[in-house]
């Protein structure tokens, strides 16, 4: 008791000198000078939050020590199907009546799958830790920004070369995988971001710089425009096309069904490829690279694809994006972005399908809500991060490995 | 012609004295990375830590009277580096204690996670905005060397190569000829035997985690002496390109990161006083990902095959 005591006290008063010149004296701006101002309150709800904590952890310790209160069951194949279930009906529910305020939170919730669902091909099964996520999201915006202002592509013409624009920087990108450790990848991805961030920037004869490109249009319905006039003489639009009266909320649910298609579609895949042999491979990998290539598993080939096909989805998303926004600027695509994608993947569980798509709307929940949240929202993210890691590094949501059972009596001896 | 022996001297001192810099924060990477084999990537927050604490210690000497300016430097110096170490223990038994043994991502996520914390901790504190740092030394040395253009070596730049100088060789003789400098050497090679001989591994893991932290404080309150300006996001840049500087010299080697810290500083200079200047960082991110590419091992770095 005495020795849990004396460690409390050391740590509470660490944390007081730590806290000290960060918060409790405050760097005021007078003139050409610096002054100092005093803030107490900070650094004593800390130390006593800090002292408590200390006294309590050998107890908190001791009673969940074997318990498995703190952890959600993983699901069972069935369980999941019925939870993807009701995820799409109440994606479709929100579709028919929610306000246009949430659909337009629900299409940035949409663009998150897809971005969290490709980040999870390359973190989740392959083990990679991409950091610089972002910059293919930026790649796929910009295609469909630039095709459009240069060349009068729309949104469904620019798609595909967005993608494959954004696969391709993937596939580049990749050959350092070849010779690289993990966290050296993590790195090099970050650094890569950070250029594709800082070009985008500075090449402002093509980019914009940091204004970025504006009016882009949204997407056609099967060639027709959902705008008020047609843009060409003569053309017809879809309200006209349809006899219906026109709304710009129609664009808003157009938009929103055109994520869920394609955050089905990067679903369908990722389920897909966690049953394929390449998906099986990269878990293979993921756990023990050496092992896997005495098995006569190429891991080169292996990440490359597992690179590309993250970057195609996030190409995706960022046409999606620049579609919902109408503009791109180097800002929408920061280190931070890449920061909330890994988020996202991390509370839901690195590999887990479920528990990536949950993950990304709590996420968009959370980026939201704003107010006051706000600015302390990326100190949470980052605790998030470290507390997920040293609680439950497989997440919220864990997938349990996909096996076959033999019921007991089928088997003739 | 006659403007370019002068010019270039200019940017060779310029490039020595941020090279400086990058060297000193490149030693706490390579050392933690060479004992634990994780990539700290909060150092560089850690970094700005001690930027800041150095200039709210140089603000507080001021506030109650001031005294001798080296009096002044050398004390914010050794508050910065105290605090900041602290920093560094503190994140390493919260962050990255409980992860030993862990895959890989693991500790690589929670240090990820500690990093975008600092920052914005820092910038809840002080404020994520620039903060002005007034210059205590003033002016330089100036002289000709031919042509119109006056070469300037001024005193903050030359306080920054000598401090990292004697640093260095303090450095170098403590991790040769001390016990701990001995344990910490015998552990980057072998940490299971080391413990089984009874070196007490945590108690160096500790250390190489304060240390790192002692030197990026240093180097954290010198270079807002040189920049005059500091604010929480210059961890994220200066911790990247330390990084860079790291594996330049061969991720693991102490003499390495020396090197490679004023090589980095030198060529990003020189990439800025000769090509644009916006795209410096792009040169010095250019750099590490074409070093990771055709040369992992860098200039000083050993080849270790990975071993089942």
């Amino acid at each position: 008791m005495q020795e849990n005591i004396k460690s409390a006290l050391i740590a509470a008063v660490l944390t007081a000198i730590m806290m000290l010149p960060i918060f409790g004296m405050h760097l005021e701006q007078e003139g050409l000078n610096l002054g100092l101002s005093y803030h107490w309150k900070w650094i004593v709800i800390a130390c006593s939050a800090v002292f408590c904590a200390q006294l309590a952890r050998p107890y908190v310790m001791k009673a969940f020590s074997g318990s498995s209160l703190l952890s959600l069951p993983a699901l069972n194949p069935n369980q999941q199907r019925v939870a993807f279930g009701v995820l799409l009906v109440a994606a479709l529910a929100l579709a028919a009546f929610g306000s246009r305020a949430d659909i337009s939170i629900g299409q940035l919730a949409m663009i998150y799958i897809i971005l969290a669902l490709g980040l999870n091909i390359v973190v989740g099964f392959a083990g990679l830790l991409n950091l610089g996520y972002a910059g293919f999201y930026a790649i796929g915006g910009y295609t469909f920004a630039l095709l459009n202002r240069d060349l009068g592509f729309g949104f469904w013409q620019s798609l595909p070369f967005a993608a494959g624009l954004a696969a391709l920087f993937g596939l580049v990108l990749g050959f350092p995988v070849l010779r690289l450790r993990g966290d050296y990848l993590a790195i090099v991805t970050l650094g890569f971001g950070e250029i594709i961030r800082i070009l985008a920037r500075n090449l402002t004869d093509l980019t914009g710089g940091p204004d970025g490109i504006s009016s882009i249009p949204k997407p056609t319905v099967f060639g027709y425009e959902m705008a008020r006039r047609a843009s060409e003489e003569g053309a017809q639009t879809f309200h006209q096309m349809m006899g219906w009266a026109y709304n710009t909320s129609h664009m808003e649910v157009y938009l929103y069904l055109i994520g869920i298609v394609f955050a089905i579609g990067a679903i369908a895949i990722s389920v897909r490829l966690s049953r394929m042999p390449m998906g099986r491979a990269l878990e293979a990998m993921r756990e023990d690279e050496i092992a896997c290539r005495s098995l006569g598993i190429n891991p080169t080939g292996l990440k490359l694809a597992a690179f590309t096909l993250g970057a195609m989805f996030a190409g995706i998303a960022g046409s999606l994006f620049a579609a919902r926004q109408g503009l791109v600027n180097p800002e929408s695509f920061s280190f931070v972005e890449s920061v909330f994608i890994l988020v996202a993947v991390v509370v839901g569980g690195m590999g887990s399908l479920l528990g990536v798509i949950v993950g990304a709307i709590l996420i968009v929940c959370l980026l939201s809500m704003g107010s006051d949240l706000a600015e302390y929202r990326m100190l949470y993210f980052g605790l998030i991060l470290v507390v997920m890691m040293i609680w439950r590094p497989q997440g919220l949501l864990p997938v349990g490995r996909r096996h076959v059972e033999v019921a007991p009596g089928e088997v003739s001896s | 012609m006659s403007e370019f022996i002068p010019q270039f001297t200019q940017q060779l001192i310029n490039g020595l004295s941020v090279g400086a810099i990058y060297a000193l924060i490149a030693i706490g990477y390579t050392m933690v990375y060479g004992i634990v084999g994780m990539i700290n990537f909060a150092h560089g927050e850690i970094y700005m830590i001690g930027a800041y604490v150095g200039l709210v210690a140089l603000t507080a000497f001021a506030a109650v009277g001031g005294g001798p300016l080296p009096l002044m430097l050398a004390g914010a110096l050794i508050l910065s580096a105290v605090i900041t170490g602290i920093y560094g223990y503190a994140v390493e038994q919260v962050a990255y204690k409980p992860l030993r043994g862990a895959p890989r991502l693991v500790p690589l996520i929670s240090a990820l996670g500690v990093s975008v914390f600092l920052t914005n901790y820092v910038g809840l504190g002080q404020g994520a905005r620039d903060v002005a740092v007034p210059a205590l030394l003033y002016g330089g040395w100036s002289f000709n060397m031919g042509g119109t253009f006056a070469v300037n070596f001024s005193y903050s730049r030359m306080l920054i190569i000598f401090v990292t100088v004697i640093l260095m060789i303090g450095l170098t003789l403590f991790i040769k000829h001390s016990r701990l400098g001995q344990a910490c050497r015998a552990c980057s090679q072998d940490m299971a035997m080391a413990n089984l001989l009874g070196i007490d591994t945590n108690k160096v893991i500790s250390f190489t985690f304060i240390l790192g932290a002692v030197l990026a404080a240093v180097g954290g309150v010198l270079i807002g002496q040189a920049t005059g300006k500091i604010n929480p996001f210059i961890g994220f840049i200066f911790g990247l390109k330390a990084f860079t500087a790291a594996v330049l010299g061969g991720i693991g080697s102490i003499p390495g990161a020396m090197l490679g810290g004023f090589l980095l500083g030198l060529v990003e200079t020189f990439a800025q006083g000769y090509l644009l200047s916006e795209y410096k960082d792009v040169v010095s991110f250019g750099l590490l990902i074409l070093v990771l590419l055709f040369w992992p091992t860098g200039l000083l770095g050993k080849n270790t095959m990975e071993k089942v």
